[in-house]
């Protein structure tokens, strides 16, 4: 079943109409796929974890579809695409048998603290590539050589909206996420330890994220600065995943 | 005729070049009057836009070379310019002309303002008497053939011209043009132009900055929009998203600073500066600031190349129209020109008195040397008298803009015949010589 997705998904990098419509279709398969696992185990927030990174890289997806309804351009695909491209795969291939161990949690909050994080990494990568191609558009409108792929790229205010609109849309979502995890791992083990590695990297990608929005609404930061934020917001989003393997509350296998 | 013009374009010269050369609008007529005092010049004009500055002159008799009146105008060196300057004699002259009316020389092949700038140009020339005989008939002749062109060809239809480009642009930019504001800075007629194209796209409001405060209320009324003082530019200049400026200002109006404190007076909000003024009012530094773009009038060529190509057939047919006019004009000048009908009154004259001569010569019986000198000498001494102030009539009438009326007046007294081209071909080839 994510074979297909795969296929399907790698397909839209060609940025036509049919990849369009393959996405699509894609995005039910993959609904379907996710929904299978979760009648399966019988339980949403344990199938959450199970297919974590094919959850995000649905919720990608959705986000990016929500950007191509309002603003009509698959541009941002050129980002999108390979990054869920390769978040299917690695779900695919490397599909361990995993088991969730504590038993205390409560599941409506572990489930809510989960699907929050992701849409707000889901909007946060989104910004990110928006703000490249920001980045892209606006040297090409200095260099005033508008040809080739650049004649493409949406307008610079429209690659700006989607931007700013996805960091708006993803902060509230990430803010409460984390929250969320906080009641969870409070639930769990009586009390948050903060210097987990896994925790203390995601207050540090919240920061930066609250450092974006703060400056993109006080000093109306946009294009090369903003672009940086959004690069180290990214770069520590991805260290905070990959803590998941070495942290002490995230460890969901079995040792 | 002896049509002599130089110029560069925006073909031949960067945009620094040109603006080094350009007349305003201002100084045009005293630089006109002083072209047509120079020495070696007869009469003359000047086009100077934004994409070009040309000078054409009808040089009087003898050698004399353009040049030298822009190293007495500008005082500069004309060599320093030379890779950038084209020149024009004669036939080729008028073709430039006609192809620059016609509107096939522009950045923006068929866009229909040059038309209006060269007729102002005209007009600026008359008036101070600059323009009067043989360049009066070839504009005038010019304008006839911009029409011909844009009636008789598409050359002139879906023109895009720099204001479209100038909207397409900041779509690339905005979006949407919708509620965005716009700043004219100087109230030309490009400018004008342009602000209308982007009202007509979405844009909300119009500020209008201008050295003439009367102009710049009187350009705001026709849009509704807000006049502002001069000296108030730099303090609500933050308020445009796209500015327009074409003043006559010879330094940068903007500066990279003022870029950098608009930008952080508007949060940052992007700003588009389109500088259609040449000399350039808006420091190209500038566009080095994040979130501003400056496009500069050469800028705005490049954007509109692609445009170029899709007209390039019907300007064919436009270049056929105009060299057949070439053509039509040179043959006309000839027959206007005062020197062949001096030379068929002489010739007309001659043979009357010789005829003359002949039929009496049986009734006089035999001369002696000396008398039939005397009488040479008396019917030469008529006929030169008689002459005299004809010829002196057609000589100074060539100098002004009555010689049509003179020579023609003048051909019907004397029932001179007029040759057509091909004779007078044949009679300029023995002086030519062969060129096979």
């Amino acid at each position: 079943m994510l074979y297909a997705l795969v296929a399907l998904t790698r397909a839209t990098e060609i940025l036509s109409k049919v990849a369009l419509h393959a996405s699509y279709l894609g995005m039910v398969f993959h609904f379907v796929a996710l929904t299978e696992a979760v009648v399966e185990s019988g339980q949403l927030a344990s199938a959450s974890i199970h297919n974590s990174e094919s959850l995000l890289a649905f919720l990608i997806m959705v986000v990016f579809m929500l950007a191509y309804m309002v603003y009509k351009t698959t541009t941002p695909g050129i980002v999108v695409f390979p990054l869920v491209f390769l978040l299917t795969f690695v779900a695919s291939t490397g599909q361990q048998p995993l088991v969730f161990t504590s038993l205390v949690v409560r599941r409506g909050w572990l489930a809510l603290h989960i699907l929050m994080i992701f849409t707000g990494y889901a909007a946060l990568f989104l910004s990110f590539g928006a703000s490249i191609l920001y980045l892209l558009q606006e040297r090409a409108l200095k260099s005033k050589s508008a040809s080739g792929m650049f004649a493409r790229l949406p307008a610079l205010q429209v690659i700006d909206d989607i931007g700013y609109r996805s960091l708006m849309l993803g902060f509230p979502f990430m803010t409460l996420g984390l929250i969320a995890g906080s009641v969870v791992a409070e639930s769990a083990y009586g009390k948050v330890d903060f210097f987990d590695p896994k925790i203390l990297l995601s207050i540090l990608m919240w920061a930066v994220y609250l450092l974006m929005v703060y400056t993109r609404l006080n000093a109306g930061w946009r294009g090369r600065r903003a672009a940086m934020l959004a690069s180290v917001a990214f770069v520590a989003a991805i260290v905070a995943w990959i803590a998941n393997y070495f942290s002490g509350m995230h460890r969901f296998i079995a040792s | 005729m002896r049509f002599q013009l130089i110029g560069v374009n925006h073909k031949t010269a960067p945009v620094e070049v040109r603006e080094r050369l350009a007349i305003s609008e201002s100084r045009l007529p005293e630089a006109c009057k002083k072209l047509s005092e120079h020495p070696s010049v007869a009469e003359g004009m000047i086009v100077s836009t934004c994409n070009r500055v040309e000078f054409i002159a009808n040089m009087k008799n003898g050698a004399g070379d353009l040049r030298e009146f822009i190293h007495d105008y500008f005082q500069v060196d004309p060599s320093q310019f030379e890779t950038h300057l084209y020149e024009f004699r004669e036939d080729e002259a008028v073709r430039h002309i006609f192809r620059v009316a016609s509107s096939l020389d522009s950045m923006v092949v068929g866009e229909p303002q040059i038309l209006g700038q060269v007729k102002e140009a005209y007009a600026t020339a008359r008036a101070v008497g600059a323009v009067r005989a043989q360049l009066d008939q070839l504009l005038t002749r010019a304008f006839a053939v911009a029409k011909r062109v844009r009636t008789e060809t598409a050359v002139g239809s879906s023109s895009v011209s720099i204001a479209s480009v100038a909207v397409e642009l900041a779509k690339k930019i905005f979006g949407s043009l919708n509620g965005k504001s716009v700043y004219l800075v100087g109230a030309g007629k490009m400018s004008e132009l342009a602000a209308r194209h982007l009202l007509a796209n979405g844009a909300a409001s119009i500020f209008v900055a201008n050295r003439t405060y009367d102009r710049a209320i009187r350009m705001a009324q026709k849009f509704d929009g807000q006049a502002i003082e001069f000296s108030r530019l730099h303090d609500t200049c933050d308020k445009a998203d796209i500015v327009i400026s074409s003043t006559g200002a010879p330094h940068f109006i903007f500066k990279r600073e003022h870029g950098e404190k608009f930008l952080s007076r508007r949060r940052n909000r992007p700003m588009f500066f389109i500088d259609i003024a040449v000399p350039r009012d808006v420091d190209p530094e500038m566009n080095k600031v994040d979130g501003i773009f400056v496009y500069d009038i050469d800028d705005l060529q490049q954007a509109v190349s692609s445009h170029v190509a899709d007209r390039k057939k019907e300007a064919e047919r436009a270049e056929d129209i105009v060299n057949g006019e070439v053509s039509k004009f040179h043959a006309r000048l000839q027959t206007l020109d005062v020197v062949p009908t001096i030379v068929s009154l002489q010739e007309h004259l001659e043979t009357i008195r010789q005829a003359e001569i002949d039929r009496v010569r049986g009734r006089l019986g035999p001369l002696s040397t000396d008398q039939e000198m005397a009488v040479e000498a008396l019917t030469r001494g008529i006929v030169n008298k008689i002459m005299h102030t004809p010829i002196s009539t057609l000589k100074s009438a060539a100098r002004d803009s009555e010689s049509t009326t003179v020579v023609d007046l003048v051909r019907r007294l004397f029932n001179l015949q007029e040759k057509t081209p091909s004779e007078r071909d044949k009679d300029a080839q023995p002086k030519t010589g062969v060129q096979n």
